[in-house]
């Protein structure tokens, strides 16, 4: 079986899995955690679209 | 005047506190939580490192052979056996099985690739979690 993403789905993935580990490890209480993940996600998501943007106007 | 620096400098903990907890988490990934009783933790830090593992697999990724040469080639290859390495059973699992994907073209390819080294990456971190639970660093 092979799966075939698109760079987008998985950087998306990459991000998500990667933000929760972050996440957990980082701070000390539950809210703590789960708004830093969400942070991180968000900071990844931002980095995509923003070096996604960078890579399209410089190759014009 | 200013402090001793010899005197702040911490000293490593016992090594019976923390290096079974270290090797369980690097072995099983989230193990090392499960021994510190944090069931919640090393269960999403298990399904974490799997799931990126497994993706890594799904998306045929190459493993990596330790090679010197250059720098760039020594810390590319040697620098990702290492992450590979850190996944624990799961990579010793996938070589065992005779997973042996060459390294090929295409962004699917690499990114399975890097998602093989980044589960092995995020293993690390649990690692280190693992470790600070164990001596009193954190809770």
């Amino acid at each position: 079986m092979k799966m075939t993403l698109s760079h987008f789905e998985a950087a998306i993935l990459f991000a998500f899995l990667t933000s929760i580990v972050l996440g957990i490890v980082t701070k000390k209480t539950d809210r703590e955690r789960i708004r830093y993940a969400v942070y991180c996600f968000l900071c990844f998501v931002g980095a995509l679209f923003g070096i996604g943007w960078l890579m399209y106007l410089g190759h014009r | 005047m200013p402090a001793n620096p010899a005197k702040e400098k911490e000293s490593i903990p016992p090594l019976k506190l923390w290096a079974h907890v270290v090797a369980l988490a690097w072995f099983i990934p989230g193990g090392g939580h499960f021994l510190l009783k944090r069931p919640i933790r090393g269960a999403l830090l298990t399904a974490c490192v799997l799931v990126m593992f497994v993706l890594g697999l799904m998306m045929r990724g190459a493993l990596f052979q330790p090679q010197t040469g250059d720098l760039l080639t020594t810390v590319i290859y040697v620098g990702g056996f290492i992450g590979n390495l850190a996944s624990g059973i799961f990579y010793f699992l996938t070589v065992w099985l005779g997973y042996n994907q060459p390294d090929v073209a295409g962004h699917v390819h690499d990114y399975g690739t890097k998602f093989l080294v980044g589960a092995g990456l995020l293993n690390i971190l649990a690692m280190v979690d693992a470790y600070e639970i164990a001596v009193g660093k954190k809770d």
